[in-house]
């Protein structure tokens, strides 16, 4: 390569020298291009009785031909992890006492390994009217504002039966059915909850790297709006896309 | 021979200034290219007497396909741990990493397949994870992020969420930590920091506006390495908060936490 642009630059050379007319600079030229290696530069041997004893002596230390070997420096592609999965999800959310709802949100899991996971989630939905706000006639029981329901949680999951399903004759795709149970909060009728929520998934893997999954949680917490203080089970059933990045 | 005229021309001259163009655009596109480009994939070679492929990145599944010594193949990408490759011949499956590390690379060295390891953890900076605990009477959910300033003292932010009988907190504080014996695989620490604590009084119970006050708090735990980037935490926060009445609160805190590092 080095060779290839220093001749070029010599020709170059050669032609501005003609254009000016100076012929020495083509000697020049010349003297420049034996440096490459093109012509075997001449050299006068070394007078013989200079170096006759001491070459003897050094060369049992010394290797007859000084390897000049660089090492090939090799650059070692990065292996991509994939162990972060992220997505969303719509599904149907049960809220005690409130019917049932339209309900989506993002997930984000982590996996340790093939079999456990991290996952934080974080959910939207909109609580209807109780049946006595519907049938009784009565006041209605909670502002417009305090139906908005939110949730956020903190999971673990335990991938407890991986497997395969198949599609007919050809097609096969990893799957896994997971357990969840985690803790979180809800901020619902007015107040932030202390929420625990478990359950159960299927997760589909329709490529490397995009699953769908099928979720069913159970998310409880306390609540006193209709009187006495109980638990509340609001049961969500959803449908959701990932991405392992 | 003097002469006023340099010997190269100006159009020689030219011709070098864009021959030194093309070579430095050509330089900045091979930049754009290894920018947008897919990595080259990860060569090795089957040193054992054989490489088996599962069809899931998981014990379970099964294997459907073997891969002989001296074969080469591609690493396509890393799941927890296990490896996606594919064979000379295209087929794809999913090999474990005890025999992922008993492959060679292309310079005939064991394929060098590099967790985080003691010496990350040592070495780390940057620490991030979750709490759950008991803040006073109510349950809290925390997140947290720590950097590292020397091995001894970190800087650390928490964001809690506590859910009382009477109120709903959420706090934000920062803190410095001192570890003792950063080591050993079970380190204290003590740490001290201040912050503010936003109080919502219940809704159902009276109501009654929200406060804002500042906290104080000292805190003694201990950080537990588990192993690969991640960690356990357990830890101690007396707080006390600086409220607009006659005398401060003190609150206990206790919560157990998992984290990892990067």
């Amino acid at each position: 390569m080095e060779t290839g642009i220093r001749v070029f630059l010599l020709t170059q050379l050669g032609a501005a020298a003609r254009r000016i007319g100076i012929a020495a600079l083509l000697g020049l030229s010349v003297v420049n291009l034996s440096g490459c290696g093109l012509f075997g530069g001449e050299k006068e041997p070394p007078p013989l009785g200079a170096e006759a004893e001491e070459p003897s002596r050094e060369a049992a230390d010394q290797p007859v031909i000084e390897p000049q070997v660089e090492r090939r420096r090799v650059r070692t592609p990065e292996i991509d992890n994939e162990n972060f999965e992220a997505g969303g999800f719509v599904g149907i959310l049960g809220i005690e006492d409130f019917g049932s709802s339209g309900v989506f949100g993002a997930r984000l899991a982590y996996h340790i390994n093939e079999d456990i996971f991290l996952e934080g989630s974080y959910g939207m939905a909109k609580a209807g009217t109780t049946s006595y706000e519907r049938l009784g006639g009565g006041p209605r029981l909670l502002a417009d504002e305090d139906r908005e329901y939110r949730y956020y949680a903190l999971n673990l999951g335990w991938n407890a039966l991986p497997g395969e399903i198949f599609i007919g004759e050809n097609r096969a795709y990893n799957s896994a059915f997971y357990v969840t149970l985690g803790v979180g909060g809800t901020d619902f009728a007015g107040d932030d909850r202390f929420t625990l929520n478990g359950g159960v998934g299927y997760r589909i893997l329709i490529n490397d790297w995009v699953a769908a999954h099928f979720d069913f949680r159970d998310y409880l917490f306390d609540i006193d709006i209709l009187g006495e203080k109980k638990v509340a089970h609001n049961l969500e059933g959803s449908l959701g896309i990932t991405m392992f990045f | 021979m003097a002469r006023d005229r340099p010997p190269f021309g100006f159009g020689a001259l030219l011709q070098i200034m864009v021959l030194l163009c093309i070579s430095l655009s050509a330089r900045a596109d091979n930049f754009f290219t290894r920018l947008f480009q897919d990595d080259p994939l990860r060569q090795a070679v089957v040193a054992d007497p054989f490489l088996d492929m599962h069809t899931g990145p998981g014990v379970g599944y099964p294997v459907f396909h073997v891969v002989g010594r001296g074969e080469s193949i591609e690493i396509i990408k890393r799941r927890t741990d296990w490896f996606l490759v594919r064979t000379a011949r295209g087929e794809e499956g999913w090999v474990g990493r005890e025999q992922m590390l008993a492959t060679l690379d292309t310079a005939g060295d064991p394929v060098s397949i590099r967790d985080p390891s003691r010496e990350d953890y040592a070495a780390r900076h940057w620490e991030g994870g979750a709490f759950i605990g008991r803040f006073d009477t109510g349950s809290e959910i925390a997140l947290f992020m720590g950097y590292g300033l020397t091995d001894h003292l970190t800087a650390e932010l928490t964001l809690a969420n506590v859910f009382g009988s009477a109120s709903n907190n959420f706090a934000a504080t920062i803190g410095m930590n001192h570890t003792f014996a950063p080591e050993w695989w079970v380190s204290p620490y003590f740490g001290l920091g201040t912050g503010v604590i936003k109080i919502n009084p219940k809704s159902t119970i009276i109501s009654t506006e929200d406060r804002t006050d500042q906290l104080g708090y000292y805190s003694l735990g201990a950080r537990g390495y588990v192993g690969r980037r991640f960690l356990l935490r357990a830890e101690y926060r007396g707080n006390v908060i600086f409220t607009s009445r006659n005398d401060n609160e003190e609150l206990h805190e206790w919560k157990l936490g998992f984290a990892f590092f990067f």
